[in-house]
């Protein structure tokens, strides 16, 4: 009946009247990775813990395989959660941990063993098996419980920021091999995370919460390109969000007249410049900015520009044209890279 | 993981225990029917015996005899009037002349006059018209003197109560809380005896200016305080008087190693009181015939003689034997204080409250 | 929760309920006019205030000795600590008639105190308050110190470094994180004083009286049944009052600790402060605690060749069917049974309140679990005998009833011990072996149970040694003539005579060996593992 592998319907959770979750649907397609973004407090790990059954819902259903799962306690939903900070038993070894389910799932010795060899092999850590959880790194327990959560084979695997305590360099070859392993497996996975490239690089599709509402979904792609509104974007990273009024191809903006594109949505609208879409003329042909600051980012320089009696903006440049801070340049702004945001005015 | 095992494994035993236990109690409490073939003694905690001689009994009656203990005496009394509906046993030893109005008021036995009883002498007898108790032993309570003390100190123990509150004996009697403690009551129930209703309050004043010390139990008393006793030596007690049984110093023979030829403490006969502890058939005991088997077995010539080095109690019948400890250690009292126990039971509470509050407060 | 519930109300309300009906009660009608006259005695009233101020004196004087003695059992290492810690605890399990005799020997005549400054306390309440405080300066070590070796040491760091004083932070930092054991040490020492028997008895004299002194006699001696009843009920409303302000205070500093490893937080003292913080705290246990203790020993041996000893194995003499030394067995079966259903019920009881989703009633049962501390042994001994005399619950002359009387006190401390350590438990923890596929029970057995394992076996000895030293309600139930080691102990001094004293000190001396042993056997066992935390 049902195609989806996970249907959320209405899920509402409401801690002392104030909405959590508020009627929140969600397909997730099998062998899907979806990711679930959003600020603390937008509701994104009471997600999670209702669809692992932690957290029982005010209103609306949860279908797993078309099955509803009103009433399934937490032990009998097979899916599977890794928790933000692993939670690893302390008193077990690596290989006590993985075993965890397993054992709850009356698996012999024999099963045990060979899954928990395979499953350490699987995320790297062979051999792992007799050591002390407490002598593990960030990374290796991460891993570990990783292998935890796989071990009994989920119908659903769920990621509560996966990879949030480690260090960057860490988090971004952990992700790329995250994502491998899932297309390997053909895990369904519904992962959380408040780190959007933590979120693009790992998921089919991304989905946006606010404030206990789904703000946007959609593929990393269509997300990227087109934030539905002014707070997705913003939650996106971009910093070049204002309020302009669009007629015709010319939208009025505190930066003065932008060139928007000819398809534009007329009228009172959010518009989204992005970095790429400011470009540095000399002081004298633009917009008469200040260089506030600049941030390397590795392949190019984030350089704010304070222009007079507007807000600021962000531009990137290339390394070798970034301007000193203090210096007085010109502004120009490219209409490929100015976008009309989608949601109510003002959101 | 092997420790969480050996956990789970206690849990549950404990479960499986518990479930046991319940089964053995319910299973425990029918076989006491009418017919059955054992009989159930309640005492106090203070009731001993010989194993082979109550074995006898069985043999001999064919009944097994199952012995409950329940606190100390008053506690113990006050515990079978408070089920005397449903009682716990069939026969009651060990309510004394102090507590017996209460019993007998409160309908705890029903008639039985033992095989036997005409054997008991005279003066211990009582309720004759009704037989509703047997006397079973009876001791004095005394106050018993270090005669270590009393030789150092070239001055002769006393001897009665009258002697007690005379200066040469000031500061060195130590006697019981009459309201917590048995000897205690005895002691104040002698003074009443001797005294009468309205002169006791006025000994007491005087025993007070004299010093006497009040602990609230004969263990402090005898242990610790007093000066004669292997406690109390160990203890520095500095009392060379205390209010104790008239039996206490053969027990200090007895219990010596090695045995000494005399005992380092002496009885002043004549501050005496005489207790005596009585049997009786319980109102609605289910065994009663094995409870009158019992009772009669308790008033033989074997079970009298074996019970004074048990309890070092006085047997009540004529021709049983005093152990010859008794009466080489210990004295005959000859005219120890008596009390009617009606009129122990018309007084008793008010005389402990007036008592109270003349000597403690 | 059900079962510590039926447990609760058959074991104990019913039978109170019964007893204090009965008193109330009188020819079929309700006389509670009974109340007003009690109360309006004076001696009563003294009764009353004498109980009140001396246990907030003794709580009070037993904070401040054995808090000193919590942090150096908790934070430094030092050579027999292990056994020093289970010596400490003897006391606790000792019966009062025993302790009341060795203690005179430290504060009476010819004591420690009068030789050195001719200083007598016995016959004053010193006596009771310093009593007191030995025998409850284990709780205050065991369930504060407890918790304080867990405490990680960098949060104290770490408010150094923010600039507070070493005083300060102990008071920011771990002051509050230990608030809530404090709260429950405090309260047992005030249930225990506020309650006590043996030691007012025989320290005190006749003149100091408590409510639960006064509560034996009406019921026991005196036989008057409706005062004992208003007093009971005095003592109820009174313990429960302080039972609920407990409960208020704890729930208001509840906090997920972080707890470590006890090994890692003990360090040896360094510096001349800390050593002699540690000698004064030895000092104090040796004088106060040790002595007192080191002259039973000293008494048992006072025959030669150990005769006192010897004397024990055989079964002349007639107090008892059996040698002495059978009480020993006695007491150690009474003890197990004992153990096993107060951690039975206890640790059920302690994990449905621990439960996040427990109600307001369910933490309404976390403080009537402590209400059989602040009851009187009598009424409850006396309450068994008229409500548990019908089949299938005719229990009054089985054996069971003892453990049962004795798990009854037992429960609290399981709860007591476990609640702290299982509140702090990560919830999270439980959560991640839930979706693993654990139903809540395998939760509790695989999460909580090997967490608290620890506070489970300091609850366990504790529940054990209560139960080998109690006396109270094992001599106010009939019982079938196995005697245990305490009531052996009363009885061999209830009797004059050298032999019966001296095999009494002797059997104590075995009483305190197998309680120190058993303590011993528990610390073992918690710190053969390492990394528990």
């Amino acid at each position: 009946m049902r195609d989806a592998k996970l249907e959320l319907v209405g899920a509402t959770v409401r801690f002392g009247g104030r909405a959590v979750l508020d009627s929140v649907g969600l397909d997730v397609a099998e062998h899907e990775i979806v990711s679930v973004l959003g600020p603390s407090g937008s509701g994104k790990s009471t997600l999670l813990r209702v669809v692992a059954g932690l957290q029982p819902l005010d209103e609306g259903r949860v279908f797993l395989d078309g099955r509803d799962l009103h009433g399934v306690p937490a032990h009998k939903r097979g899916v599977g959660l890794m928790f933000q900070d692993h939670q690893l038993f302390p008193q077990r070894d690596v290989g006590g941990n993985v075993a965890f389910g397993l054992r709850m799932h009356g698996e012999s010795k024999g099963q045990q063993a060979v899954r928990v060899r395979e499953l350490l092999d699987l995320v790297g850590l062979p051999g792992a098996r007799e050591r002390a959880v407490a002598s593990l790194s960030g990374g290796e327990q991460q891993r570990v419980a990783l292998a935890r959560a796989l071990a009994p084979r989920p119908r659903l695997l769920m990621l509560d920021e996966p990879l949030g305590q480690l260090d960057r360099s860490l988090r971004e070859r952990l992700v790329v091999e995250l994502r491998q392993l899932f297309g390997e497996l053909g895990t369904t996975v519904l992962a959380v995370t408040h780190d959007q490239g933590e979120a693009f690089a790992l998921a089919d599709r991304v989905v946006v919460m606010r404030d206990g509402r789904i703000a946007q979904s959609g593929t990393p792609l269509e997300v990227w390109q087109r934030p539905a509104d002014a707070f997705v974007a913003r939650f996106l990273g971009f910093e070049n969000v204002t309020a302009a009024t669009v007629s015709g191809e010319a939208a009025d903006t505190p930066w003065g007249k932008l060139p928007v594109p000819s398809d534009a949505r007329q009228g009172e609208v959010d518009l989204l410049v992005r970095p790429a879409g400011v470009r540095l003329v000399p002081a004298a042909e633009g917009l008469r900015c200040t260089v506030a600051a600049r941030t390397f980012r590795g392949t190019h320089v984030a350089v704010r520009l304070q222009p007079e009696g507007a807000p600021w903006l962000e531009a990137a440049c290339a390394l070798r044209d970034a301007p000193e801070t203090g210096d007085e340049v010109g502004v120009a702004f490219d209409a490929a890279e100015i976008v009309v945001l989608g949601g109510a005015r003002g959101a | 993981m092997s420790t969480t095992r050996k956990f789970t494994a206690v849990v549950a035993v404990t479960g499986l225990g518990l479930a046991a236990l319940a089964a053995c109690g319910s299973s425990d409490s029918g076989d006491e029917g009418s017919g059955s073939k054992t009989v159930t003694l309640v005492s106090h905690d203070s009731f001993a015996y010989t194993k082979a001689v109550l074995k006898d009994f069985e043999k001999e009656s064919g009944y097994k005899v199952k012995v409950l203990k329940d606190g100390d005496a008053g506690t113990a009394v006050n515990k079978a009037i408070l089920t005397k509906d449903n009682p716990q046993g069939d026969v009651f030893f060990g309510v004394d002349n102090t507590l017996l109005s209460r019993a007998l008021d409160n309908g705890l036995f029903q008639p039985y006059e033992a095989k036997g009883s005409d054997l008991i002498l005279p003066q211990y007898r009582v309720d004759q018209d009704k037989h509703r108790v047997t006397p079973i032993d009876s001791g004095d309570i005394c106050v018993n003197y270090d005669k270590a003390y009393f030789s150092k100190h070239k001055l002769a123990p006393p001897t009665s109560f009258d002697d007690l509150i005379k200066p040469e004996y000031k500061n060195l009697l130590v006697t019981e809380n009459a309201s917590t403690s048995s000897p205690g009551l005895g002691f104040l129930l002698g003074t009443a005896a001797k005294y009468g209703d309205d002169g006791w309050q006025d000994y007491w004043k005087k025993l007070k200016a004299n010093g006497v010390k009040v602990v609230d139990g004969w263990e402090q008393a005898y242990n610790v305080e007093f000066s004669g006793s292997a406690g109390g030596k160990k203890a520095k007690g500095d009392r060379p008087l205390v209010v104790s049984y008239a039996s206490s110093p053969p027990a200090e023979v007895i219990y010596a190693d090695p045995k000494p030829k005399t005992a380092p403490t002496g009885v002043a006969d004549g501050t005496c009181f005489r207790q005596v502890e009585y049997a009786g058939l319980l109102s609605n005991a289910k065994n009663t015939k094995g409870g009158k088997a019992l009772i009669d077995f308790l008033i033989t010539k074997k079970f009298q003689d074996d019970m004074p080095l048990n309890m070092f109690v006085y047997p009540v019948r004529e021709v049983a034997q005093v152990p010859p400890e008794f009466t080489k250690f210990g004295p005959a009292v000859e005219n120890p204080e008596t009390l009617d126990p009606a009129k122990i039971a018309d007084n008793r509470d008010e005389w402990v409250k007036s008592w109270t509050a003349l000597v403690l407060k | 929760m059900a079962v510590p519930v039926a447990f609760f109300g058959l074991f104990f309300a019913y039978p109170v309920a019964a007893i204090t009906a009965r008193g109330l009660k009188i020819d079929g009608v309700w006389r509670f006019g009974r109340i007003g006259d009690v109360l309006a005695q004076s001696d009563i009233r003294h009764v009353l205030w004498f109980t009140t101020w001396q246990a907030l004196a003794s709580t009070a004087l037993t904070l401040l000795i054995a808090l000193p003695g919590a942090y150096v059992f908790a934070r430094f290492d030092f050579r027999g600590k292990q056994v020093l810690r289970a010596v400490v605890t003897v006391p606790f399990v000792l019966p009062t008639v025993v302790v009341g005799t060795a203690f005179l020997a430290l504060l009476g005549r010819g004591g420690l105190l009068d030789e050195l400054w001719g200083v007598r306390l016995d016959t004053t309440v010193w006596a009771i308050l310093l009593a007191h405080v030995f025998f409850n300066y284990a709780v205050v070590v065991r369930t504060v110190g407890g918790l304080w070796s867990q405490l990680d040491p960098r949060q104290e760091e770490a408010a150094r470094v923010l600039g507070a004083s070493r005083f300060a932070a102990w008071r920011r930092v771990t002051l509050p994180a230990l608030g809530p054991a404090v709260a429950a040490a405090a309260l047992m020492v005030f249930l225990f004083t506020f309650t006590s028997f043996g030691v007012v008895q025989i320290l005190g004299g006749p003149t100091f009286s408590t409510l639960e002194v006064e509560i034996y006699r009406q019921t026991s001696e005196i036989f008057d049944l409706s005062t004992a009843a208003v007093l009971t009920l005095v003592q109820f409303v009174a313990v429960g009052a302080i039972l609920a302000v407990h409960a208020w205070t704890v729930r208001r500093r509840e906090t997920a600790l972080r707890l470590v490893d006890a090994s890692v937080t003990a360090r040896r003292p360094r510096g001349g402060g800390q050593w002699a913080l540690l000698v004064a705290v030895l000092a104090t246990i040796a004088v106060l605690l040790v002595l007192p203790l080191a002259v039973l020993v000293e008494r048992s041996l006072d025959a030669p060749g150990f005769g006192y000893y010897k004397a024990l194995t055989s079964d002349e003499g007639g107090i008892f069917l059996v040698p002495p030394i059978e009480a020993v067995g006695n007491s150690l079966q009474y003890a197990l049974a004992a153990t096993a259903i107060a951690l039975l019920i206890g640790g059920l009881a302690a994990a449905a309140l621990t439960r996040r989703d427990a109600g307001r009633l369910v933490r309404g049962f976390d403080a009537l679990l402590m209400l059989p501390l602040g009851v009187s042994a009598v009424t409850v001994g006396f309450g068994f005998l008229i409500a548990l005399d019908k089949p299938p619950l005719d229990l009054r002359s089985t054996w069971i009833l003892v453990p049962l009387a004795q798990a009854l006190v037992g429960v609290p401390f399981v709860v007591r011990t476990m609640l702290p350590v299982l509140r702090a438990v990560d919830g999270r923890l439980r959560e991640a072996a839930a979706v693993l596929g654990a139903s809540p029970w395998r939760v509790w057995r695989e999460v909580d149970l090997p967490m608290v394992r620890r506070a489970l076996l300091i609850a366990a000895g504790f529940a054990f040694a209560v139960s080998l030293g109690e006396f109270g309600a094992t001599v106010f139930i009939a019982r079938p003539d196995n005697p245990t080691l305490p009531v052996a102990v009363a009885r061999l001094l209830g009797r004059a005579g050298e032999l019966n004293y001296g095999q009494a000190m002797a059997l104590s001396t075995i009483l305190m060996v197998v309680c120190a042993v058993a303590l011993l056997v528990l610390e073992r066992l918690r710190t053969d593992r390492t990394g528990e935390f």
